[in-house]
């Protein structure tokens, strides 16, 4: 099968410092993947470059086969990070959303009747409906994810990239937005995001990228959530734990952190508490 | 009361001048709402000096006064969007290098040729009594292409307005879009020049934008409130300007701050109102 998505040897660099070195990936029609990896390893770096924001320095970027060559690529719908966005910017949640239509848009300022039914369909699939007329500073944090999603879904994308969606937003937040690509790849989608929280990440994202400037490995969340390559990928100590068939992974604490193992809440799951309050193991 | 009215516009320069306050007090109100949401308000204010330079070399080189001054603006702007794009100055120091630049210029020429000098207090103060009737037709026909541009390039504008670098991902040409807007904003610079003057022209672009934001949350009203303020305080500020004889410039912006004042009441009022209303619903 063709990659919808393919980097062929790609590097990238702002100035003489590199950012990204011989990136080879492929995404496949249907697959869900979760780019992880720390700060400065060059995620959205990597995002920009499928995106057509960025020219790679070497190597070549292909989408559907064709050469991307630093173009905007018109077969993807983008999803910011939240805290990128102006929220008091004087716009309705149908404003934001119909902006994703700007390819195909008439040149006329108002919406044609397609397009409003279009919206609605999305924003009833997200159901955000009834939010259409409101100011996007009056959302909840879940639902200007949506709003956001919706602006990216209505651009009727072959893959859709999103930049840490569950930044800034609480963890059932977190958990609603992730289930919420989970569904919409169910139904065909093709999902790429960057994501901080290696735990989500491998409850939700069949394939995970670890990067850290290259891709030090890639593959199903059982065989990339190691500690080897966590260890290279975060060049720090991690520590995973199996339970129940779950992943866990966690910043194998201090040597000089002091554990303190309080009332067990539920016989059999210990928690352990570290010095500065933290609860570092919930099996 | 209808005598008071009606006596000013037994002027043909009234006449002129209000059709041209109106125009431009309304067009500066449109693109002012762009200027304010981008964070671009300095701009306004640079360029407007820029064209200054622009219309002193076109002076003296004997240059059409519209053309000269105006492909002198809108080269300012392709080279402050460039600078900013291509290099690590930020904005508001690439306005202050490449406007101040051209505006001395212009005070460099003026200084070397001193006979013209009378007649450059007109374009930095504002002076109804310049507008001909050839002025009014410029006007009219640069505030037609100024809306018909935004018109048509309405999603894109809001788009990029609203967030430039997505908006390129979502295939907005934003290089051309920018360009685009900075024709707009020198053309609209010229059109304010003979009644606003060099040095109150950013204020009537940025006042009415502001005062229209303090009073709504919608992108579509409040291009609608500012281009209205922008318009109405044309023309009453006319008036003002006629019976208090002071220059029209002055007295339109003058008027607009008030308006801006106005609005400011109205906000905390409204803010007052919705807090007090969320304390008695906890």
């Amino acid at each position: 099968m063709q990659p919808l998505i393919e980097l062929r040897q790609v590097s990238f660099g702002y100035g003489a410092e590199p950012a990204l070195e011989n990136i080879d990936l492929h995404l496949h029609p249907g697959q869900f993947a979760a780019l992880v990896g720390p700060s400065g390893a060059g995620k959205t770096t990597l995002l920009k470059l499928v995106l057509g924001g960025l020219q790679p320095n070497q190597g070549e970027v292909y989408i559907h086969g064709q050469l991307l060559n630093g173009q905007p690529n018109p077969h993807v719908g983008y999803v910011p990070q939240l805290e990128t966005i102006d929220w008091n910017f004087p716009v309705t949640v149908e404003q934001v959303v119909l902006m994703g239509r700007i390819r195909r848009a008439a040149i006329w300022p108002w919406p044609s009747m397609a397009e409003k039914r279009q919206m609605r369909t999305i924003l009833e699939q997200l159901e955000i409906d009834h939010l259409a007329q409101r100011h996007i500073r009056d959302l909840s944090g879940g639902q200007r994810q949506r709003v956001f999603l919706a602006r990216a879904l209505i651009a009727e994308p072959d893959l859709l990239v999103l930049d840490e969606p569950t930044a800034g937003v609480d963890m059932r937040t977190a958990e609603n937005v992730l289930h919420l690509l989970a569904d919409l790849n169910r139904q065909g989608m093709t999902v790429l995001m960057t994501i901080h929280d290696l735990n989500a990440a491998a409850a939700h994202a069949p394939w995970i990228v670890c990067l850290n400037r290259r891709i030090i490995a890639q593959g199903r969340p059982e065989e990339v959530f190691v500690e080897d390559i966590l260890n290279e990928t975060y060049r720090g100590d991690m520590m995973v734990i199996r339970q129940d068939g779950m992943l866990f992974v966690q910043q194998r604490p201090h040597s000089h952190t002091y554990h303190e193992v309080v009332p067990d809440p539920v016989p059999g799951h210990p928690i352990e508490k570290v010095n500065d309050g933290y609860i570092s193991a919930s099996v | 009361m209808m005598d008071i009215f009606l006596h000013p516009f037994e002027f043909e320069f009234f006449r002129n001048g209000t059709i041209v306050a109106v125009i431009v007090g309304g067009i500066c109100g449109l693109i002012g709402v762009y200027i304010v949401l981008r964070g671009m308000s300095y701009i306004g204010h640079g360029l407007s000096h820029a064209i200054f330079g622009g219309a002193v070399v076109a002076f003296v080189m004997s240059w059409n006064f519209y053309l000269g001054a105006g492909l002198w603006g809108f080269a300012a702007a392709v080279m402050i969007n460039q600078t900013v794009r291509r290099t690590k100055i930020n904005a508001d120091a690439a306005i202050g290098v490449i406007t101040t630049a051209s505006f001395a210029i212009g005070v460099a020429l003026i200084s070397r040729y001193r006979r013209f000098t009378q007649s450059f207090d007109a374009a930095l103060f504002g002076n109804i009594l310049g507008v001909t009737t050839q002025d009014l037709w410029v006007v009219a026909g640069v505030a037609l292409l100024i809306i018909v541009a935004i018109f048509f390039v309405y999603k894109q504008l809001l788009f990029v307005t609203f967030d430039s670098e997505v908006a390129q991902v979502y295939g907005v040409k934003t290089e051309w879009i920018d360009t685009l807007f900075a024709l707009i904003l020198a053309s609209a610079l010229i059109a304010s020049m003979q009644i606003l003057g060099v040095t109150l022209i950013a204020a009537a672009l940025v006042i009415p934008a502001i005062s229209a934001r303090l009073l709504t949350d919608s992108f579509n009203r409040m291009i609608i409130l500012s281009t209205l303020i922008g318009a109405v305080t044309g023309f009453i500020g006319m008036y003002l300007s006629f019976y208090i004889d002071i220059a029209s410039g002055a007295s339109i912006v003058l008027l607009q701050a008030g308006i801006f004042g106005l609005a400011l009441i109205i906000s905390s009022l409204r803010k007052h109102a919705s807090q007090r209303l969320m304390h008695t619903h906890l």
